[in-house]
């Protein structure tokens, strides 16, 4: 049964300089147990996305609904929502510093959120929860270090105890907003580690967020890939992997340095993301794509089923079977810019073929 | 406590570029340890951070070195060090042939022209209130190299060499994305036609994409104009990409230096191995073969270092000897002669660290 099911979330924000579009559209579901990776260039509506679930994006216009377990979160008023927020559907932040109050003790922070939700727990009761999640999350000495205030943690154990916070009240989903960017790699595989003991033992959902397509590849069961506030691209792990089909899904994953081609040269994706207040016409990320074509100018591509199995969806105009990397695949490709692609996006093309980041990589 | 390493040991895989004495940076044993004072208004030393602790190292011209490690091992450091920014403990800096080490400022400043940096935050490191001409321009006016026409003139020679509009030349740094800011910095590097540039974590702000892009433009600019890089980043596949050797770092000690390609496949301390194999591979089928080796705990505090082999708490393959004494950097049996490691019981090929590792996790 799904746990939560995300329908056509829209979020505007309205600001001086003219309406912010950070969220335009987007529809993804979470099942118990498994796990969702959001990826997606800063600016590209991850996090607002996530965050709009637990209202915490004031100011924005919203639209869609989000039901988990048979309530609209979007429809809820603020006690309600307090209810869910934390009890059933917890956050991890990326700053595990500016998360964690300064001037409390870690302990504290971790039995307040326990009372917060159920003030029929004793604070002895809450203090001994406190010790046992501090041990569970892997922090040596739990009774002793329940007293200490967060900056006589390290980066790690921090994230620890914010993952200890998360778990307190045992929620359904988790929600983790790059939860290890902040760390160094040994810390970042102990955290990625304790998080995917932690869903096996509790069945809890998680959607983590991250621009770190190495994490994802390591943790995540579906992969969502944002692009300027909308879904360009959603599949399993392994078709985003090895058989992607949106440009942008596709020069994510080339533009980083592997090491089985460690000398060569790297193929960055031309240009930089569009501002969500004045998106450009069409598909939102013609004016860097290589095989841009006429239609992308002017219509906005829908997600739809490509590749062989029927959960892989892309939001692109080039053959629905055209998926993967291989050398016929990027001939099917080809074929359909050059059939598709006349004076008006020939001229788009160009400018990109001419922008110095570009690496010849254009299709002609 | 330093002279664990003879000084001959300093990276002589300069060689495989064909200049074995004549690399562009040799450091020779360099320590900097930074002084913990306590009390008031009469303060007194109570300890020393030991940020660096006798580490040699060389850089060929032309080559990049990278230096990987993690936060608070050193890195960055010694890289300050070497460009002469803060002053060296003990131990030799040679650029050029030219010892430099904690020279007066005066005497520094030819050097200042020929080592630059770029950071990384490239939100931090511009000023926001000044025009991104006059930042680019800066090196000009401070070290009186050209006129105010020439000077623009060049700016915009720079600004179109990093893949900037040189229209934008009035814009203020709020107006660029971080991608376009980090080009800002490099060409601000640039300007001098500098010998060797220190990049410090210069694309670890960025997004892949745009990482992309930076790394693509720093290796023309090495092409172009035959610079030499110290580059700092902690993520390791953009060390591999990058660099010609590497140098892992460990509480201020080297752990491990070689030749890029025999340290990433074949280390043998077990630290790097740690290091290697936590590092994310965007690659789901490797993600899942590989043997993470989850090393335990935190880096301990470099004011009070551990005894005998600093990683040894941390250590799946730890032994008695290990406490005891302090394992100096050299050739393993089976590596080629640059490659060099600091540890009594290095890894051997095809040795299975994780379930060692593991054990003692949870």
């Amino acid at each position: 049964m799904t746990l939560l099911e995300v329908k056509d979330l829209v979020v505007n924000f309205p600001t001086a300089d003219g309406v912010v579009k950070a969220v335009r559209g987007v529809s993804f579901s979470v099942e118990p147990g498994r796990t969702l990776g959001i990826v997606g260039e800063s600016g590209s509506g991850k996090t607002v996305l996530t965050q709009t679930l637990l209202a915490l994006t004031p100011g924005g216009d919203i639209t869609g609904h989000a039901v988990f377990e048979g309530t609209d979160l979007l429809s809820l008023s603020e006690d309600q929502m307090r209810k869910i927020r934390g009890a059933q559907i917890a956050v991890i932040f990326q700053d595990p510093l500016t998360s964690l109050h300064p001037l409390y003790r870690v302990g504290w922070q971790i039995e307040e959120m326990i009372r917060a939700h159920d003030r029929s727990i004793s604070k002895k009761a809450a203090a001994e929860r406190a010790i046992e999640l501090l041990g569970r999350v892997g922090i040596p000495q739990p009774r002793q270090r329940v007293n200490d205030y967060p900056h006589q943690f390290s980066g790690g154990m921090r994230q620890r105890a914010m993952i200890a916070m998360a778990l307190s009240l045992s929620p359904k989903l988790i929600i983790a907003d790059e939860p290890t960017t902040a760390l160094d790699a040994t810390v970042q595989a102990q955290i990625l580690d304790l998080l995917l003991r932690l869903q096996q033992e509790s069945d809890t959902a998680l959607i983590l967020i991250t621009h770190d397509l190495g994490v994802v590849a390591d943790i995540a069961d579906e992969v969502l890939v944002m692009y300027a506030g909308r879904a360009a691209e959603m599949a399993s792990k392994h078709d985003i992997f090895y058989q992607p089909h949106h440009p942008y899904a596709k020069g994510l994953l080339e533009s980083i340095p592997s090491s089985s081609a460690a000398t060569e040269r790297l193929k960055p994706i031309t240009g930089q993301p569009p501002s969500l207040i004045r998106l450009p016409s069409g598909c939102a990320f013609h004016p860097r794509c290589a095989y841009v074509m006429d239609r992308c100018l002017t219509e906005e591509p829908q997600l739809v089923a490509v590749g062989s199995i029927g959960a892989h969806r892309s939001a692109c105009f080039l053959p629905p079977l055209a998926v993967g990397l291989t050398d016929e695949v990027e001939q099917m490709r080809k074929n359909a810019v050059g059939q598709g692609r006349h004076a008006s996006a020939a001229e788009v093309a160009q400018a990109i073929a001419a922008a110095p980041e570009s690496q010849g990589s254009v299709i002609a | 406590m330093s002279g664990t390493l003879p000084a001959d040991a300093a990276a002589p895989w300069a060689s495989a570029s064909g200049s074995g004495d004549d690399a562009l940076v040799r450091v020779d044993n360099l320590v900097k340890h930074f002084p913990v004072k306590a009390g008031g208004l009469i303060s007194r030393t109570v300890g020393h951070v030991q940020a660096v602790d006798g580490v040699s190292l060389a850089i060929g011209r032309g080559q990049t070195l990278g230096l990987v490690g993690e936060t608070g091992c050193g890195k960055s450091t010694l890289a300050r060090c070497i460009a002469g920014l803060i002053p060296a403990t003990s131990g030799t800096v040679t650029f050029d042939g030219k010892d430099i080490t904690n020279l007066s400022r005066r005497a520094m400043r030819p050097f200042r022209r020929e080592i630059q940096m770029i950071f990384q935050d490239p939100y931090g490191s511009l000023n926001p209130r000044r025009r991104v001409g006059s930042i680019i321009g800066d090196p000009f006016v401070i070290h009186r190299t050209a006129t105010s026409a020439e000077r623009k003139k060049a700016v915009q020679e720079l600004m179109e060499r990093v893949g900037l509009n040189p229209e934008h030349y009035n814009r203020f740094p709020a107006e660029f994305s971080g991608g376009q800011r980090q080009r800002i910095g490099v060409a601000r590097a640039l300007a001098l036609r500098p010998k060797l540039i220190i990049c410090d974590e210069p694309v670890s702000a960025l997004d892949v994409s745009i990482q992309a892009q930076v790394l693509n433009l720093l290796s023309d600019l090495q092409d172009d104009f035959g610079l030499s890089y110290l580059f700092i980043a902690h993520d390791l596949s953009v060390v591999r990409h990058v660099s010609d050797a590497v140098v892992v770092m460990y509480l201020g000690r080297a752990a491990e230096q070689g030749p890029k390609d025999t340290v990433y496949d074949t280390p043998r301390h077990p630290y790097s191995a740690a290091l290697l194999s936590a590092a994310p591979a965007a690659d789901p089928e490797s993600a899942a073969a590989r043997q993470r080796i989850i090393l335990t705990g935190d880096v301990p505090s470099p004011i009070n270092p551990p005894n005998g082999c600093r990683f040894h708490p941390r250590c799946p393959k730890a032994q008695d000897l290990c406490s005891e004494q302090e394992p100096v950097l050299e050739g393993k049996a089976g590596d080629p002669a640059e490659h060099m490691t600091a540890c009594h019981f290095p890894v051997q090929t095809g040795e299975n660290l994780a379930a060692a590792g593991r054990g003692s996790h949870s």
